[in-house]
């Protein structure tokens, strides 16, 4: 049985439709994560789950209990805020203390909880301290504490990492992940950022305009999209007009090609062929072997230092394709206005309805 | 650079700073100064002594006797109105910030302060009706039939003066607790209740402290210019609630002795700051 199960979940803020009929079902010690792009409804589906927001249709139960009329107080839930609320008037340790207050446990009990949870994330020692002398990432870390020594059933994170710079941002993203491995706990982590939902979750759910697009592991999720927007929303996705005849694809500026039926993902007819840009080689950077191969010319370039990003044109298709390159030591860099051959696997293409 | 900036400063708050000087600095002065002589019938002794203070705080007849009971008066008096102006005000300014939706709190602070528009003599003398032997509050009461005659301790007594001035300075309160309030992070609340809080605890631990600067503030902004008020005593105080700036006046009037008017203002300065003093330290662990 799922830990958290909605089925039918509706939302409305007045006039406007925030959450579509949302079915979801998330199993007990998963890192989950909600994907997608702002105003898609994911805090709002993740506010529900907390008991911030009713709902005005459907059913959510966690641990099989129906959760209409429970609030936040009483739901087994905790929740990591995007702000970390912690309260500024309190210590460190008074902040990660303050939902024990209901616990049956002695005061020495709650020390030393309060001092496990701390030390857990990392801030042993800093009990004491007031919150406006933490860094942004300590801070976290105490909202973090406050949330775990409580022991819920899932842990709620609202976009947690956004107001951390890169290099910390990449830190906490390894030491949640170490964090839910360590307490079991369910996590469900609201994001923006698509490389983050990647890295950290066990599955990612995929919102757009109040619906789920598709709910799947990490690797499906970008081999195999639901739909093109899926597949324009994970990462860089070229797609090129293309026509499905007696099991062959035309695809412009390309050539022809035959594909397996997984490589389908809609109706045939007229289609559009996507294909990721690390999917495809520059022939003159590196050979590969048993491609086909393409002509264009090097409209742009991006120089990322490990990656070499060429947009190239094809002749007979609007735009351009992008090719990412691996910089290795000693390989060329080639100019823009310069002939390109593109080489391409037709096993890496996918084929949307138009 | 520094420098240049420096004397721009100075440049920028001279104006101020010397009207603040010539028209606060100089009067106080003046009054510590005139607090040290003495009045000989109609000639004031200028020897400096500390003989008014040793009346006013020390001596057992009349005239060191009653400055003392005004003054602990004005004190009780100044004390019961902050408490229930804060009291009052508290809900009030809370409602505003938490259930008024924002485009309307403007209104709503507007709304507050409208009784300053009429001057404060008009609505003392509009408690004088209310409270009054023929006033709304008695008629209301024999009409209902709860009394047999009107109430006279309703008007000119210390509970008229607490009432009084417990309206004039309630915006002085609602506003700076209001502002506490509006600071607060809503965040902070939904986090009380999601650790498992319910919503009186979540006040007692999350908001009420988090808004003390505000209650700190509008305490000691109604509490120091009530200790000194003496219009609303004398209009609805009655013999029982003069207070000791009523005594100041009456000295530097028609008692002639302004040396003592000006040594009763010094104790009842020296009060005030010494209680507030405390008050403020007391309250530090909230404010800090």
């Amino acid at each position: 049985m799922s830990l958290i199960d909605l089925s039918g979940v509706q939302k409305w803020y007045g006039e406007y439709h925030a959450l579509r009929g949302i079915d979801l079902q998330i199993a007990a010690g998963e890192f989950f994560s909600l994907l997608g792009p702002s105003g898609c409804g994911k805090t709002t589906l993740l506010r529900t789950i907390a008991g911030f927001e009713g709902i005005d249709a459907g059913t959510l139960r966690i641990d099989g209990l129906d959760m209409r009329g429970v609030t936040p107080d009483r739901r087994p839930t905790n929740m990591v805020f995007q702000s970390y609320a912690i309260f500024p008037h309190l210590t460190v340790a008074q902040n990660v203390a303050y939902g024990l207050r209901r616990t049956a446990d002695g005061r020495e009990e709650k020390a030393r909880r309060v001092g496990e949870a701390l030390e857990m994330v990392g801030l042993g020692g800093y009990g004491g301290r007031r919150p406006h002398e933490l860094s942004g990432g300590q801070r976290q870390r105490v909202a973090l504490a406050r949330a775990l020594v409580l022991r819920p059933k899932v842990l709620l994170l609202d976009e947690p990492l956004s107001a951390l710079d890169r290099k910390m941002r990449e830190t906490m993203q390894s030491e949640l992940r170490r964090l839910q491995r360590q307490v079991g706990i369910t996590f469900i982590l609201v994001t923006h950022d698509q490389e983050e939902a990647l890295i950290m979750s066990d599955r990612v759910a995929v919102m757009f305009e109040g619906a789920i697009a598709q709910v799947a592991s990490p690797q499906a999720l970008y081999s195999r999209p639901a739909d093109r927007r899926v597949a324009d929303f994970l990462g860089a996705m070229n797609f090129l007009p293309a026509e499905v005849r007696d099991g062959r694809v035309e695809i412009a500026g390309l050539g022809a090609c035959e594909v397996e039926p997984e490589q389908v993902i809609g109706a045939g007819g007229m289609a559009e062929a996507g294909m990721r840009p690390e999917a495809m080689t520059m022939l003159d950077v590196q050979p590969g072997e048993g491609l086909r191969e393409a002509a264009g010319t090097i409209a742009d370039r991006a120089y990322y230092g490990d990656m070499t990003y060429y947009m190239v044109e094809l002749p007979g298709v609007p735009g351009h394709v992008t090719v990412s390159m691996k910089n290795r030591p000693g390989s060329a860099v080639l100019d823009v206005g310069a002939p390109a051959r593109i080489g391409w696997d037709p096993r890496a293409v996918l084929l949307f309805p138009a | 650079m520094g420098h240049g900036e420096t004397s721009k400063g100075w440049a920028l708050i001279a104006p101020p700073a010397l009207y603040a000087l010539a028209l606060l600095a100089l009067p106080l002065g003046a009054v510590v100064v005139l607090s040290f002589f003495t009045q000989d019938f109609l000639t004031l002794d200028t020897t400096p002594t500390l003989e008014n203070y040793r009346i006013v705080l020390t001596d057992p007849g009349f005239a060191g006797q009653l400055p003392r009971t005004l003054l602990v008066r004005s004190v009780t008096i100044a004390g019961l109105v902050t408490v229930c102006t804060v009291l009052l005000a508290y809900p009030v300014a809370y409602y505003v910030s938490f259930h008024v939706a924002p485009e309307r709190k403007s209104l709503w602070l507007f709304l507050i302060t409208i009784p300053f528009w009429t001057s404060y003599l008009v609505r003392v003398f509009l408690w004088k009706v209310i409270l009054n032997f023929d006033g709304v509050v008695n008629r209301t009461l024999l009409n209902l039939g709860w009394i047999d005659e009107p109430i006279r301790a309703f008007l000119y007594s210390p509970a008229a003066v607490v009432i009084t001035l417990t309206h004039a300075f309630a915006p002085f309160a609602i506003l700076p607790i209001f502002v506490a309030l509006e600071k607060i992070d809503r965040p902070l609340l939904e986090a009380s209740r999601d650790l498992g809080e319910g919503t009186l605890r979540t006040f007692a631990r999350v908001t009420l402290p988090l808004s003390m600067p505000g209650v700190v503030a509008a305490v000691l902004i109604v509490f120091i210019p009530t200790i000194g008020d003496y219009v609303t005593p004398r209009l609805v105080g009655g013999p029982d609630g003069l207070m000791i700036a009523n005594l100041i006046q009456s000295q530097f009037g028609r008692l002639s002795n302004a040396p003592m008017g000006a040594t009763l203002a010094v104790i009842a300065m020296a009060s005030v700051g010494l209680i507030s003093l405390l008050f403020v330290l007391a309250t530090r662990r909230w404010t800090r």
